[in-house]
């Protein structure tokens, strides 16, 4: 297997454009890409997207891309894993550039959430639930996330403070980011005086309604000056339904992911020195970070309650804000939080920066646990 | 929702049928093709009616065709035979929900499809009243 290098990153800001569509967003963002690693040719294009059938009625995404890059009769395909469309995209285009199949491989990601009404939007996102048996009970994937919330602090103690803070952290995190949704502090009083969501979530604590494109262009190590190198990229999925897991609050797909990814790379989670986890509500977060191995079962909130996750923590995590202030257009996320790992470990991310970052990971999460892709990238 | 789609389910939904592995003897509600252990026999199992809460939470933004019965709680429940599954919790104020409430069976309305749709039922939970 070759080694892979990301030789160029673009993406859009996160927001609501009304006057744009899919194809604008998804083409800035890999035509930046493009421009960004100063290179024209492409083989491959993967389409990460996750709701276009039920938000734009839109399928075919590969073909509809490539035409809008201005390249109709490349090979094209569009990745869904639910809310991991974009980091299991990346994994794809990985795997074509490792395998010598392809040299030039484009990975984009797109989502356009505020077409439509927020039912609408609920109904869409608990579609990477089993629709006759968990969808079919009315919760919402935010009330999923809620489940564990309860369970969480049930099992060992977490205040739902403690918890909310992984919102406030996030936010502290996204202050000055131009491509970012919420660019603006939250405070933990904020977050906890907002309005329920789902009990015990609050809605301060959940990302919202998010628009955006992120695209990475691949190519072989050793033909990508000053590229980045691919550590390791893994994908691991687990029961669909919470109640077919035995221990619902270990995220097996993480564990797995996360093992995977850290004895292909040879590091440790205290080689990490960046770290994008899906913070799609705050329990995700949390929990995310402590099946990456970041943190001991139940100490993941107070982790970030005492701030070890901030630029100047021991694990900086989610650098730009995260799911819940850069934004979270689910099929974009994943390559958003690839494209953000690439900046800091490149010296690129400005008042962000986290000094002298040499190995960054990325965590790209659906719904509650059942895919999870892990990307370690590193400065070489 | 289509007719033969909602047919197809009546079994599990309406009276909480699953199955259960003939080789192992691993219960699975909704079935599943094949068991953890590899076998692909399986018998009909009717799950217990009886359970308690092991979480839950209260939807306050619900999907298409729930909006009209918000806020409704949704739990996950641990059945007396030890299976697990999530389920709306009825005839309770969200406020009175506690971890470990016993809850039992209730056959009840789900949603409909629009004005002249389809009705569909299924089950609920409900706390059981000593």
């Amino acid at each position: 297997m070759r080694k892979v290098a990301v030789a160029g990153i673009g993406f859009t800001k996160v927001g609501e454009p009304w006057e744009r569509n899919v194809k604008e967003l998804f083409a800035e963002a890999a035509l930046g890409a493009l421009k960004d690693a100063a290179h024209t040719e492409v083989e491959h294009l993967y389409v990460a997207n996750m709701m276009g059938a039920h938000l734009q009625g839109q399928i075919g995404m590969g073909a509809m891309m490539a035409e809008a890059i201005g390249r109709p009769g490349l090979p094209a395909v569009r990745i869904e894993a639910g809310q991991a469309s974009g980091g299991v995209a990346f994994h794809e285009g990985v795997k074509a550039v490792a395998s010598g199949m392809s040299d030039w491989v484009l990975v984009g990601g797109v989502e356009k959430m505020s077409d439509l009404l927020p039912e609408a939007v609920a109904t869409a996102l608990v579609g990477a639930e089993d629709q006759e048996y968990t969808a079919y009970t009315g919760v919402t994937k935010t009330g999923l996330s809620a489940i564990l919330h309860r369970l969480y602090s049930h099992e060992y103690g977490a205040s739902p403070e403690e918890i909310g803070w992984f919102a406030a952290r996030s936010h502290d995190n996204a202050v000055g980011v131009t491509h970012a949704q919420y660019p603006f502090k939250l405070s933990i009083e904020r977050v906890m005086t907002s309005p329920m969501e789902a009990d015990p979530i609050r809605m301060m604590e959940c990302a919202a309604v998010a628009d955006g494109a992120a695209a990475v262009l691949l190519g072989p190590a050793d033909k990508v000056a000053n590229g980045i190198e691919v550590a390791a990229s893994t994908v691991a999925t687990d029961h669909l339904s919470l109640a077919a897991r035995k221990n619902p609050l270990t995220l097996i797909a993480v564990k797995k992911a996360a093992d995977k990814a850290y004895e292909i790379a040879k590091t440790k989670p205290k080689d990490i020195d960046v770290l994008e986890v899906t913070d799609d509500t705050t329990i995700d977060g949390v929990l995310s970070l402590e099946d990456l191995g970041f943190a001991e079962k139940g100490k993941g909130a107070k982790m970030v309650a005492q701030g070890h996750t901030t630029r100047t923590g021991e694990i900086p995590t989610n650098n730009f804000g995260g799911l819940k202030a850069r934004g979270n257009p689910i099929g974009a996320t994943g390559l958003y939080q690839i494209a953000e790992t690439v900046m800091q470990l490149r010296g690129e991310a400005g008042a962000n920066q986290v000094p002298d970052a040499k190995i960054g990971m990325a965590q790209s999460m659906a719904g509650v646990g059942s895919t999870c892709s892990v990307a370690i990238l590193r400065r070489v | 929702m289509s007719v033969p789609r909602y047919w197809r389910e009546e079994k599990p939904r309406y009276r909480l049928m699953g199955e259960e592995c003939a080789k192992c003897g691993a219960k699975y509600y909704p079935k599943t093709p094949v068991c953890a252990c590899g076998s692909t026999e399986f018998k009909p199992y009717k799950l217990a009616e009886m359970g308690k809460l092991k979480s839950w939470t209260v939807i306050r933004n619900a999907p298409v065709g729930y909006e009209r019965f918000t806020p409704y709680v949704v739990a996950l429940i641990e059945l007396d035979d030890g299976v697990q599954i999530l389920s709306q919790v009825v005839d309770v104020e969200p406020e009175a929900v506690k971890v470990g409430m016993k809850v039992e069976y209730a056959f009840r309305k789900v949603t409909e499809d629009g004005q002249a749709g389809l009705l569909q039922y299924g089950y609920k939970f409900r706390p059981v009243v000593d």
